[in-house]
């Protein structure tokens, strides 16, 4: 594993570079297809709105796996996630029209840690509203 | 109604071998849209130490998620379905998922909890390759709604 930040170079406080992750339909069917899940809350409208969601939601496993790229992306190496964990407080939800939605992402540094690894705190927002809680990854690095 | 306590510490038997697809991979890679190249090209995984391209830290879930079924639709313990939200989530790797492995996940019920009515079910998967090491252990809570009043 190697990962492109070095241990000395950061301290707690340090903030990764955001990002944003947009997300339609499209993505959603395509996410279904490759993850294997196909519940229907995730493309059928009329299912959704069935059991009582504003909309179709996203993946809560899709909004996971795009929170970490803000993490890989600053490594490098995604094989310097040691742990990964999140919880869903919130879903994103998707309309049906030309812009879809928006999960924007943040982290920050906020523990040094043995072995050249950092706990990175995580923050993702969708619609004004935090999506996820909890959300921690422990990363290696140089 | 309540799930049976008794099942903490519960421990299923290992699923049969997932083998992880090289093109399964690129699949997960592109349809969450990451072009990192240690996910499709053999010489960027090879360059950052690792055997052969790697998955995406999520891309397990789906195979430990097949395994946890087996609790999940376990007749004796009960639980409905219908009612389950995804509520927690987390990884712990010992390494990567590289392409060419063959996973094998044990299921163990960590936890079972009842709040305002939701039942909250913790699954443990440990992944194991077909040599026996631990790749990676997955935690997935699942809380199951409280039904609502008739």
């Amino acid at each position: 594993m190697t990962a492109k930040i070095s241990y000395s170079d950061v301290e707690v406080g340090t903030e990764l570079p955001a990002q944003s992750f947009p997300v339609d339909r499209a993505t959603l069917v395509r996410y279904a297809g490759a993850s294997g899940d196909f519940n229907p809350i995730h493309w059928n409208e009329k299912f959704a709105k069935e059991v009582g969601l504003p909309d179709v939601i996203a993946h809560g496993m899709f909004t996971m796996a795009e929170a970490i790229r803000v993490v890989t992306d600053w490594t490098g190496d995604p094989g310097a996630v040691v742990e990964y964990g999140v919880r869903f407080t919130k879903p994103v939800v998707v309309p049906n029209d030309d812009k879809g939605a928006l999960i924007e992402v943040s982290a920050k540094v906020a523990a040094k840690l043995d072995d050249n690894t950092v706990r990175v705190d995580l923050t993702a927002i969708s619609a004004g509203q935090k999506v996820l809680g909890m959300s921690r990854a422990v990363v290696r690095l140089a | 109604m309540a799930l049976d306590q008794s099942f903490v510490g519960r421990t299923y038997p290992p699923t049969e071998p997932y083998e992880v697809g090289r093109e399964k991979i690129r699949e997960f890679a592109e349809a969450v849209g990451d072009a990192n190249p240690a996910y499709t090209d053999t010489e960027a995984a090879k360059a950052l130490g690792h055997p052969d391209v790697i998955a995406p830290p999520t891309f397990v879930f789906s195979v430990t998620f097949r395994a946890a079924g087996q609790v999940i639709a376990d007749p004796q313990l009960g639980l409905d379905y219908s009612r389950v939200v995804h509520g927690d989530q987390k990884f712990a790797y010992s390494r990567p998922v590289r392409a060419g492995d063959r996973l094998s996940v044990t299921s163990t019920i960590e936890a079972i909890k009842s709040m305002a009515g939701n039942d909250i079910l913790d699954i443990r998967g440990e992944v194991h390759d077909e040599a026996g090491e631990h790749v990676v252990t997955t935690w997935i809570k699942l809380v199951a709604r409280a039904a609502e009043e008739a």
